[in-house]
């Protein structure tokens, strides 16, 4: 059985701290730090439940610049088999459209896939759109906020889940291949493994491994073949992935690929009060509850 | 009417059981204010199992129109079939603005019916309004757009979105977020009837088991609520919150920490994780009032901060301050409304 995880390095926007907020209120993304999309890691925490149970292969891939290769490296510290970095400015400024487009072109590439999972959403956006349409990029059914697996049925080709919905829960049977989206009350991730992060903290991309051996590695082509051959034996290579490694339609990825655009940023303004302030003596607290009876907002 | 040429304002009805969900009929009100900016008509699709009946209850929030689809299969709600009758539908008739609830099911459906038609769709928008949009990377002009205004960064932006692709422009919306108006049983509207057909494939997801459990609480309907937040400090000073409630006739709202905190039910969480609210009164009690709580009760007409801080960001939207310790400024509230009424 192969899973392939789709997993996203984002800002840490829930813990935001005092120089995270430029003075304009707009976001200054240099100051936050990347972090593994929590939602993802209980999706990794779901495929690796059915790598023990069921002897499934993980294949954890992640769309972003060259410093995502940092969460494939976790992936495979709670232990993922294989890893792929989508990396090209082709990809840049994509909506969720043009970004399940290209992640549905990775997954192809990959092929064969039983079960393809990802978090329900993604932090620094919350939208959790791109499961669903990836899941329609390829042509594949969908079950969004499963919170248990119950069965595979390896011969029939069918799973059986519990799936959170409004005010409860249901139990669906549905066919593979199938995309699962995975939300927070899932599950607990299991922290990564010290065996793993000995074995795997080598790991590296191309880019990653030029820039370990400087310049000098750029005019020896022969030498980058080597380096690339002795990590692909120990299993620590991150394959990094372009748009035309996916075959991925230049028109059809990035800013150009996306038909939402963000018109203005501003910062948050709330509405609300001319603040009045009570003392917190039964005086004071008194004559306010007097004045909110007085305007008939207390009855 | 429709004298511009561009398609109709559409909104996705969600039932189950027959019964239509709040943020549809919310819809349906904040469609209505769109569709007459546009000058184009409103109209409403419903899927399900016996949903003819509910057609006459739509059209008096305001729909002109109601496309409705029936069968067995249709219900619950499962993915495949729902998309392939929008999707066949929005491609016949070419509406220039969808909507959806920002339910379980609308934040499941909407993602796959946009893939299929290649639209650009924003989650969980706080506004909608009507504007021009010039984009300057392109160069191009865009008459009376649907401007989607939503919070980003956890809350911490908002960011207006438009979709500049053909139509639809498709959004989602969380209950309680748009205003619900009266309705009017005089209104007449267009009913039409919508055939299907589905293949095995469509059909292959089947749900087995069922169980849901009515909310515990409302809040999007409430007058008066008063909320605890994490400075409440612990599940037994939570009953203090409740006392307050008792006294003043209110329902209990909440802050993500003391949702998180396990001190009560999540149906009772304020803000853009949970609902907004917009009662007469809103008591906040030990709630810090972090941008994402802030949104869903700002609206409220009086809000009450009751904070040891004073410092603290609820007091920005706040109409009253009392700084002190909420375990004796509550009692005093108590007593003091007890010995008015």
């Amino acid at each position: 059985m192969k899973i392939i995880l789709f997993a996203k390095q984002v800002p840490d926007t829930q813990n935001i701290t005092g120089d995270a907020m430029k003075k304009d209120g707009t976001v200054n993304r240099g100051a936050l730090p990347a972090i593994f999309n929590p939602e993802d890691k209980n999706a990794l925490e779901m495929a690796l439940s059915l790598k023990e149970k069921y002897n499934a292969t993980i294949i954890a891939a992640t769309m972003g610049p060259p410093k995502a290769a940092e969460l494939l490296r976790e992936t495979l510290y709670m232990g993922a088999d294989e890893t792929f970095l989508i990396t090209d400015r082709a990809f840049a400024g994509a909506d969720t459209l043009a970004t399940s487009y290209a992640l549905a072109c990775c997954a192809k590439k990959i092929a064969d896939y039983d079960i393809i999972m990802c978090g329900r959403q993604a932090i620094d956006g919350d939208t959790a759109q791109v499961g669903p349409q990836l899941a329609e990029k390829l042509n594949i059914p969908q079950l969004s906020y499963v919170l248990e697996i119950l069965k595979i049925n390896k011969k029939k080709k069918t799973i059986k889940v519990k799936r959170a919905i409004d005010g409860g829960f249901e139990v669906v049977e549905a066919p593979l291949p199938i995309l699962l989206t995975v939300p927070e009350a899932a599950n607990e991730p299991r922290p990564a493994s010290a065996k793993k992060i000995m074995s795997f903290k080598k790991a590296m991309t191309g880019f990653e491994l030029q820039k370990k051996h400087g310049d000098a590695i750029y005019e020896d082509s022969e030498l980058l073949a080597t380096e690339e051959a002795k990590l692909r034996k120990k299993n620590l290579w991150i394959q990094e992935l372009t748009a035309a490694d996916i075959n991925a339609d230049v028109e059809r990825v990035g800013l150009k690929g996306s038909p939402t655009k963000v018109k203005q940023i501003e910062n948050v303004v709330l509405g609300g009060g001319s603040l009045k302030n009570i003392e917190p003596s039964i005086e004071g607290i008194s004559g306010l509850v007097h004045e909110l009876i007085e305007d008939h907002i207390l009855g | 009417m429709s004298k511009k040429n561009i398609g109709n304002v559409w909104v996705f009805i969600e039932q189950d059981t027959s019964k239509i969900a709040q943020v549809s009929l919310e819809l349906v009100c904040k469609g209505r204010e769109l569709a007459d900016e546009l000058g184009v008509k409103l109209e409403a699709l419903v899927l399900g199992k016996s949903v003819k009946k509910l057609t006459s209850e739509i059209i008096s929030y305001g729909a002109d129109k109601v496309f409705f689809a029936e069968g067995e299969e249709l219900e619950p709600y499962t993915t495949l079939p729902y998309t392939k009758i929008i999707v066949q539908l929005v491609k016949k008739h070419r509406p220039n603005i969808l909507l959806f609830g920002a339910s379980g099911v609308g934040r499941d459906l909407a993602p796959r019916v946009a893939s299929t038609l290649l639209a650009g769709l924003t989650a969980d928008c706080t506004e909608l309004r009507i504007d021009d949009f010039e984009d300057k990377i392109s160069k191009t002009q865009h008459k009376d757009k649907l401007m989607q205004i939503r919070p980003a960064f956890g809350g911490n932006i908002i960011a207006t979105i438009v979709n500049t692709w053909e139509d639809p422009q498709m959004v989602t919306v969380r209950e309680g977020v748009m205003k619900m108006e009266e309705p009017d049983n005089s209104r007449k509207g267009a009913v039409e009837e919508i055939e299907y057909k589905l293949s095995e494939i469509e059909k292959a997801v089947k749900v087995i088991n069922r169980e849901t459990t009515e909310k515990s609480v409302n809040l999007t309907a409430s007058q008066i609520v008063v909320a605890g937040g994490y400075g409440v400090g612990s599940a037994d000073n939570f009953k203090l919150i409740q006392k307050l409630a008792d006294a003043l006739g209110a329902d209990v709202g909440a802050s993500r920490a003391a949702v998180d905190a396990g001190w009560i039910g999540h149906d009772h969480q304020v803000g853009q994780t949970g609902v907004t609210v917009r009662p007469k009164l809103y008591i906040a009690c030990g709630i810090s009032g972090a941008v994402q709580h802030r949104a869903g009760m700002d609206a409220s007409s009086k809000i009450i901060a009751i904070n040891n801080d004073p410092d603290a960001p609820i007091l920005s939207v706040a109409h009253y301050g009392i700084v002190g310790n909420l375990n004796e400024v509550i009692p005093k509230m108590i007593e003091a409304y007890k010995s008015k009424v």
